[in-house]
């Protein structure tokens, strides 16, 4: 046995991977379904030289990973929805000041405390619009643990790349069962660190002047040079101005570096799509039960296929409709009341052939909701 | 090898949990199988039935859950009334004597056996019921090899309580040998 096999949660091989990634500060508060993660970094972290802060909530988590992340560290925080509702403003402040830091959201159930050991998908759209203003945002999720594991490391470099925040929205049955996972040797999966910037002390430094390619080379805060971070809109040297020109530039830097590289940011798996008349479209822990009933109809002769989605935000329209042209029906199979069929539905060609298959009691989605609704929309009843 | 679906179920406190990632675990690190294993978490795992799903195969496995085992393992009168409907036609069901009577329209093949007792008479505590319980079902399965289980302990537990839980495999190992007959 390879000591780089393991047999472990979900929730383990997320933590496993942000000490792969390079996390050297975590700052979280425990809830279900993420504990473990906290549980995780809290035992291992400290070992290899890092920092780990068991806060006194989710909003000090936020804020104390962010203050950590302008000092030069990579960064990360663990929690559920109810704690996700609590990070909104400062994640919008993270995403103002451009501060580079991985949320975790393992879903449970909702609204407010709602099922906390019981599964669901229903933060699809708080990760997208639950802090408030204009802006974009990257959501990633997965499916099955290895990916787990490289959509985490993923999760970092674009953190770094984009100086943005990055949702990782996990859910209660894949964080908490155990499968195989397989530690890649070090350097197997790139990683990028921080831009640094080249201006020398004593010499001007301006935090938010773009390089030409139009990322923006960092400073360790309290180091060599000093500068103003704040969540009002700011000028190159970070002060706040309402300057309408100021404001515009901002604002429009925020949302297209994000959103016009959503084609480059999209992250996806296809099963069985080559001759596919149908298609499921289905991401995280209802891709397994999507993926079982794709193989078990596939043996009965059914040409169905799945696209698995792992980048939610920003959505990957072009894909997406690609994907599902041409298709008889597109059905996606997600667990609540239907926040990615809404924008399957606006990305494709033919919104009309675009069903759901939900389940939103907590349990599970099982092979056999599935089969009910392609029979239902086949015209055979359930 | 055929997809196996194992479900694990009695009171909480028993081990099955335990033993059921103690199984998962021995088939992947040491048998080069592919595991899945979860639980009911919550409300309705306290008290009544408690309940752990394990499927072991030697091809990729999606959906994680259980909904009709091959194998299922009951070691309260709870658990086996809740469950007992589910297994698969013809399946192996594993009762602890102890503490279960079983039914005799069920279509599997029941095994009531003296897992506890037998525990209790050989050494003293129960708290190496599970891990007999786990020797029962590689015996009548050959899901994994005992060694493969030992290995996994030895990764798990203080090595005082090695040689226990070694004594409760073969034991249960027998027990199962037994029943085969």
């Amino acid at each position: 046995m390879s000591e780089n096999v393991k047999f472990v949660q979900g929730n383990e091989a997320c933590a496993e991977a942000a000490l792969y990634a390079g996390l050297d500060f975590y700052a979280g508060y425990p809830i279900t379904p993420s504990s473990e993660i906290t549980e995780y970094l809290a035992y291992h972290l400290p070992q290899i030289g890092g920092k780990f802060l068991q806060m006194e909530d989710e909003i000090a988590s936020l804020c104390a990973i962010i203050g950590a992340s302008l000092t030069g560290r990579k960064v990360m925080t663990a929690t559920s929805g109810p704690g996700f509702s609590l990070m909104q403003e400062a994640l919008g402040y993270a995403i103002m000041a451009e501060i580079p830091c991985v949320i975790v959201d393992v879903q449970r159930g909702g609204p407010s405390t709602g099922l906390p050991t019981h599964g669901s998908q229903a933060d699809v759209n708080q990760a997208r619009w639950g802090t408030h203003g204009d802006h974009a945002i990257i959501a990633l999720t997965a499916s099955n643990h290895q990916d787990v594991f490289s959509i985490t490391v993923e999760a970092f470099n674009l953190a770094e790349t984009y100086r943005t925040p990055v949702i990782l929205l996990l859910d209660e049955l894949v964080a908490h069962m155990r499968e195989r996972l397989v530690i890649p040797e070090p350097g197997k999966i790139p990683l990028v660190d921080r831009l640094k910037t080249s201006v020398k002390e004593g010499v001007d430094y301006h935090p938010y002047l773009p390089r030409e390619d139009g990322r923006l080379p960092m400073s360790d805060f309290g180091g060599v040079h000093r500068f103003n971070v704040t969540g009002l809109f700011h000028d190159m040297w970070g002060f706040p101005s309402s300057e309408p020109s100021i404001v515009h530039g901002l604002l429009r830097h925020l949302v297209d570096k994000l959103e016009n590289r959503a084609h480059q940011l999209a992250c996806y798996k296809e099963y069985y799509t080559e001759d596919a008349e149908q298609l499921l479209l289905s991401y995280g822990s209802s891709a397994r039960s999507a993926l079982h009933t794709v193989e078990n109809r596939r043996k009965r002769g059914e040409r169905l296929g799945l696209l698995e989605l792992q980048t939610l935000w920003p959505f990957p329209e072009d894909i997406v409709r690609e994907k599902c042209a041409g298709m008889k029906s597109v059905i996606v199979v997600e667990q609540n009341m239907g926040q990615v069929l809404q924008a399957v539905k606006l990305a494709v060609d033919e919104p009309a052939k675009v069903f759901l298959a939900n389940r939103i009691d907590g349990v599970f989605i099982t092979p056999a909701d599935i089969l009910n609704i392609l029979r239902l929309i086949q015209g055979k009843g359930v | 090898m055929e997809k196996c679906r194992v479900v694990f179920s009695g009171s909480g406190g028993q081990g099955v949990i335990t033993a059921a990632i103690i199984l998962a675990e021995a088939a992947v690190l040491f048998e080069n199988l592919n595991a899945v294993q979860s639980q009911s978490y919550g409300a309705e795992a306290r008290g009544g039935a408690t309940r752990s799903d394990i499927i072991i195969s030697d091809s990729a496995i999606h959906y994680p859950k259980v909904i009709q085992p091959n194998v299922l393992v009951c070691l309260t009168q709870d658990a086996y009334n809740k469950f007992y409907q589910v297994i698969r036609p013809g399946g192996l069901l594993i009762a602890d004597t102890r503490y279960v009577k079983t039914g005799k329209k069920v279509d599997a093949q029941q095994k009531e056996i003296a897992m506890f007792e037998t525990i209790m008479d050989r050494i003293g505590k129960p708290i190496a019921f599970n891990i007999c319980m786990l020797g029962v079902v590689i015996s009548l399965t050959e899901l994994v090899k005992p060694e493969s289980i030992m290995k996994v302990l030895e990764r798990r537990i203080p090595a005082d309580f090695l040689d226990m839980n070694r004594t409760a495999l073969d034991i249960g190992i027998k027990l199962g040998e037994a029943a085969l007959t």
